[in-house]
């Protein structure tokens, strides 16, 4: 085995440089000279009986490994079967079987690798590859056929029949796009963007339940995760509403707010509301902490500063988050006293 | 409906006056042994509840003053704990966050540094200064809420800074918010109601008990159901995941193309 194996190693073609065929471009004219394989390395199974005897074995241990795993996967799939309402169950079900379906894979592909690079001969060799270019006959008759298809059905002679197919194949595409461009939200996009289920005199009401809250319900140091009444009796676009209306309420003590001018009256007594909606890429931001009154948005880590009107402080938000101006109505609840006074949630082409 | 009752009581064998004198006997019986039981148990219940107080006062002293001030007036260094209700010390003594070892972005969990009984004495004590939130009774505690609507209300409510799994997550400047796996359940709500640290507070007329109760119960199946899908990497979401991937599924693809293409030796 081991002397014949170096007569095996030059049966290699040696080229001088690459023929190029007709179709290639570049003509490599300083192509390296091929120095073709380096000399046959003899395998410890082919050097030793032993050794080759112990590979074979051991393919066919992976082999029988593959078997054991399969018939496992069976069984376990009836030792521990799924009992509904019963996570656990599923977590051992899928996980025995999974197991047990990987070694079945996994066992007839290491023992094949292992047996085709252990015991397998194991010369190098060239496979040439085929030029793509068809023979000059398949060419000339592929020509023919085009022209006799020309010529029998008229096509480049019956021109009102061939422009009249164009403008039909132009035009069969078109009702796709105007299906298509009715998913989009029907009216100005725009307008829809500036504005929210917020109006003046819309109760905040608890997220989920729709419950109003109460002024007197806010204590300090609170959060309320807020959306609009009304939004619960939707049936239609209730989740574009929510996801534009989302308000976090907080209270502070009045003395830590800075108030802007024209604000004076957008807070009550202390409670804020600012959207929950990061100016950035429409996160829901609200990490809100007590006691620095800082909000962090989870997703890219802007930071607003609600003492400061919801500045931001950090990170890659670029507007404040917008406030919604509340006060209370005569029963005591908290209400909007309009809508947000700027569109609610990242830029978008008309707002940059 | 008068006319008609005093003709029924004429038409029996009682006279009028002898039902009213039953009625005010009957209603003094019951008020008088009510208010004399009464009297004599709030007398005990107030004894022992001031040695408690008593005893609360002296571990202040000496343990929390240096900080929170002698009479837990608050100092520069310290808030007020003045309202801060029996909760507040309970959760805050009870999980060993208080006394804090150090100052620092936050006071961090550690081994609870008194006795069950000296944190019910101090509890006692702050709760006397001044009313505040108690410590919650045991039905909103075990865990047999309603767990699809604990769910909801954590996904809205908590699930931001707690992660949706309750493994936690990073808070601003160095802060975080603990991960919830294994926490007591009176602790859980003893923190929704008083917000410790810089956790915001959720009072029960944002969130009634019973849906507390139904959050915890959320948390205690999370605590006994593994996650279903295998190994859920801490729960961390989609950071962990992808590390995870590219560090091991990813090194196991490239280590079995290098055996693939390796030559047998």
């Amino acid at each position: 085995m081991a002397d014949t194996g170096s007569d095996h190693g030059t049966a290699v073609v040696k080229r001088e440089a690459p023929v190029p065929s007709t179709g290639t471009a570049v003509v490599p004219s300083d192509a390296i000279e091929n120095p073709g394989f380096p000399p046959y390395r003899p395998r410890v199974s082919d050097l030793d009986p032993v050794k080759a005897r112990q590979n074979e074995r051991r393919v066919s241990w992976l082999f029988w490994l593959s078997i054991a795993g399969s018939i496992f996967a069976i069984v376990a799939y009836i030792v521990f079967p799924i009992v509904p309402g019963d996570l656990n169950s599923v977590r051992l079900n899928t996980l025995f079987l999974g197991i047990g379906i990987a070694l079945g894979l996994f066992g007839i592909g290491f023992g094949a690798v292992h047996w085709s690079k252990s015991l397998m001969d194991g010369h190098d060799l060239v496979e040439a590859r085929h030029p793509t270019r068809g023979s000059e006959e398949t060419r000339e008759k592929a020509v023919e056929v085009f022209h006799l298809g020309n010529k029998e059905s008229g096509f480049t002679r019956r021109k009102l029949i061939r422009n009249s197919l164009i403008g039909a194949l132009v035009v069969s595409p078109l009702p796709a796009v105007v299906l298509f461009r009715d998913l989009a939200p029907a009216g100005d996009p725009v307008a829809r963007l500036k504005h929210t289920l917020w109006d003046k005199d819309v109760r905040l009401t608890r997220d989920p339940d729709g419950t109003p809250i109460k002024a007197s319900d806010v204590t300090l140091g609170s959060v309320f995760h807020v959306i609009p009444d009304g939004l619960n009796d939707m049936h239609e676009g209730k989740l574009e509403e929510k996801a534009k209306a989302a308000v976090l309420l907080m209270r502070l003590k009045p003395s830590d707010l800075n108030v802007s001018q024209g604000r004076e009256d957008w807070n009550f007594e202390g409670i804020v509301a600012y959207s929950k909606i990061c100016t950035h890429v429409g996160c829901p931001v609200a990490l809100y902490e007590q006691q620095t009154h800082h909000l962090l948005c989870p997703c890219h880590q802007s930071q607003f500063d609600i003492t400061r009107e919801a500045t931001v402080i950090f990170g890659p938000a670029k507007r404040p988050l917008p406030q919604l101006p509340i006060t209370v109505d005569n029963e005591g609840y908290l209400v909007a006293r309009s809508d947000f006074t700027e569109p609610v949630g990242p830029s978008f082409w008309e707002r940059l | 409906m008068a006319s008609t009752a005093s003709r029924k009581t004429r038409s029996g064998r009682r006279s009028p006056l002898v039902s009213a004198l039953l009625l005010i006997v009957g209603l003094l019986a019951t008020g008088g042994s009510y208010a004399l039981f009464t009297a004599s148990a709030s007398a005990e219940t107030t004894a022992s509840v001031d040695a408690l107080v008593d005893e609360g006062e002296k571990l202040f002293q000496a343990n929390c003053a240096s900080c929170h001030g002698l009479s837990a007036q608050g100092t520069d260094a310290a808030p007020s704990l003045h309202g801060v209700g029996a909760a507040s010390v309970d959760f805050q003594v009870g999980t060993g966050r208080m006394p804090m070892a150090a100052t620092g972005p936050q006071a961090e969990e550690k081994p609870v540094q008194f006795t069950d009984e000296q944190v019910a004495a101090l509890a006692s004590y702050v709760a006397s200064l001044a009313p505040g939130p108690a410590i919650p009774s045991d039905t909103y505690l075990n865990g047999e809420g309603d767990v699809a609507n604990g769910a909801e209300l954590f996904r809205i409510n908590c699930a931001m800074c707690h992660n949706v799994a309750g493994a936690g997550g990073a808070l601003t400047e160095g802060k975080f918010a603990p991960g919830l796996e294994g926490v007591e359940p009176v602790h859980v709500y003893e923190a929704m109601v008083t917000g410790p640290q810089n956790m915001p507070v959720f009072n029960d007329l944002n969130i009634t008990p019973e849906d507390k109760a139904d959050i915890i119960s959320y948390l205690q199946f999370m605590d006994e159901n593994d996650s279903p899908g295998g190994i859920d990497l801490g729960g961390l979401g989609p950071v962990s995941e992808g590390l995870f991937v590219w560090i091991f599924a990813l090194g196991s693809i490239v280590a079995i193309t290098v055996w693939l293409t390796a030559k047998s030796n």
